[in-house]
């Protein structure tokens, strides 16, 4: 056995999968639990004080809609009482300003809400609802409140071009903090990768910006941008390593190191209501499967970067190579990196005329950018 | 963005103190820092009461052994660590 593995710094809460959003590119598994399923009050509280004993600082609450959740203001409160700082990332849906006035007052410290796009069309197309106008009204309310503001863009190739529009949102808000994050091609997303992933010339142009953006604004707003690991050279340190950092919890309460783990062949997860949180941490087997450098191949186990990125993303291994302990296919010094380069051949070859056009501004897009996809949205679940 | 000697900075919003097994950390939207003596000492004079001036002059007879330019640079060094992580709030000069 090796030595005991550091304790985790954030507990990610998905406190239920019902959402009255429909995105294309939901985190959420493609098998969503019911509501039925959903761990109680009482059982979240629990779990709060077991990850603050386990040195947990952090409660991310996320979904599905947190707000769905009649109980959530006990539950930020648990958290707080358990001495957790707490994060709550929403899409302001169900919402109204005494309901938020309460979230603060119940110790909420950090409200992350989350926008399709700058643009009230593409942002509904992309959430399935009408839902762009309210989030509006809900950065007004922020305004009255003393609680720290994230605004969340997810970035894909129909809003990427509207970079400008969302940081004039922000810059006009409370935000103190805006991210800016590439869909990540897992469950939903991976469904809809072809309608998503944007070319080249998009992302060099949206880097460009940002850049720019972030030495304009520091000081006033922390610019986070995440681009699409498809277009990387190395992997990302997926959840800062596996059993590392990070302890996702989903709403029946079944303990996992990533939001997708899932996805890997065999895997089992071991529950809240069963078994202690140090327990699992230390000592479940979907907590030990990828931990550390046992189990990595070449060229992950001899490279240099494996204490940075720790091989990447095991699920995006499954994903694009068929096998989860393989080195990340998006590396570039990875075996199955062309799987990678063919799929960006795909998109950007076909594309390429259109591609410069977009480029330098103004231009009518490329087919590639006007062809209206046809999504496959996220359900509701029970 | 440089930092005014006569500004007073305050944590923003949704930056606070915290404990994490007898350490005292600094809790902030994605981030924790863990506070020693000496940064601990200047996050808790970030009240937008103290001038930033203040709270060096503060830390310099707390600190007296150590040299005064040495101290002064690394708390305007801190406070730039802690401005870039948008954990401040600067009371504008003469506020």
């Amino acid at each position: 056995m090796t030595e005991p593995p550091s304790n985790p710094l954030a507990l990610i809460a998905e406190l239920t999968h019902r959402c009255p959003l429909h995105c294309v590119y939901c985190s959420n598994p493609l098998e969503l639990q019911a509501r039925s399923a959903e761990l109680s009050t009482e059982e979240w509280s629990r779990v709060f004080r077991e990850a603050a004993a386990l040195g947990v600082l952090q409660a991310d609450f996320t979904g599905g809609e947190p707000l769905t959740r009649p109980d959530i203001l006990e539950i930020i409160r648990a958290a707080r009482a358990a001495g957790l700082y707490v994060n709550l990332i929403t899409s302001g849906l169900p919402l109204d300003e005494s309901r938020l006035e309460a979230l603060v007052q119940a110790g909420l410290d950090h409200f992350q809400l989350s926008f399709q796009g700058a643009q009230e069309e593409t942002a509904n197309e992309i959430s399935g609802t009408k839902a762009h106008a309210h989030k509006l009204r809900v950065l007004e309310w922020l305004k009255h409140h003393r609680v720290a503001v994230t605004l969340n863009f997810v970035i894909h190739r129909r809003n990427i071009d509207q970079l400008p529009e969302m940081l004039s949102l922000a810059e006009s808000s409370s935000a103190t903090r805006v991210e800016f994050a590439n869909v990540q091609y897992y469950g939903w997303a991976f469904a809809n990768r072809d309608s998503l992933l944007p070319t080249r010339a998009q992302l060099t142009q949206s880097i460009d910006f940002l850049k720019e953006a972030q030495e304009r604004l520091s000081g006033k707003i922390k610019i986070e941008y995440v681009v699409p690991d498809y277009y990387a050279k190395y992997p990302k340190p997926c959840m800062g390593g596996w059993g590392r950092k990070l302890m996702l919890i989903t709403p029946n309460g079944d303990a996992l190191p990533c939001h997708a783990a899932r996805v890997i062949p065999g895997m089992s997860f071991e529950n809240v209501k069963s078994r202690g949180l140090r327990e699992i941490w230390e000592d479940s087997d979907a907590f030990q499967k990828f931990r550390g450098e046992v189990w990595m191949q070449e060229p992950c186990k001899t490279c240099d970067r494996r204490t940075q990125d720790f091989g990447g993303c095991r699920c995006q291994a499954f994903l694009l190579a068929g096998d989860p302990a393989a080195t990340d296919p998006v590396c570039s010094l990875a075996p199955q990196r062309p799987r990678v380069d063919a799929i960006l051949a795909a998109l950007n070859d076909a594309n390429s005329a259109g591609a410069g056009l977009v480029h330098h501004g103004g231009d009518p897009p490329s087919d590639v950018l006007l062809t209206k996809p046809t999504w496959l949205y996220r359900p509701n679940p029970s | 963005m440089s930092i005014e000697l006569n500004s007073r900075p305050r944590l923003a919003p949704g930056v606070r103190l915290g404990d994490n097994n007898q350490q005292r950390v600094l809790l902030m939207p994605e981030r924790a820092l863990r506070l020693n003596g000496p940064s601990l000492e200047i996050v808790e004079r970030c009240d937008g009461r103290h001038t930033v001036q203040q709270i060096i002059s503060e830390l310099q007879q707390l600190y007296s052994k150590a040299e005064p330019s040495k101290v002064e640079q690394d708390i305007l060094g801190y406070l730039a660590l802690l401005q870039k992580e948008r954990a401040l709030d600067f009371e504008p000069v003469g506020a």
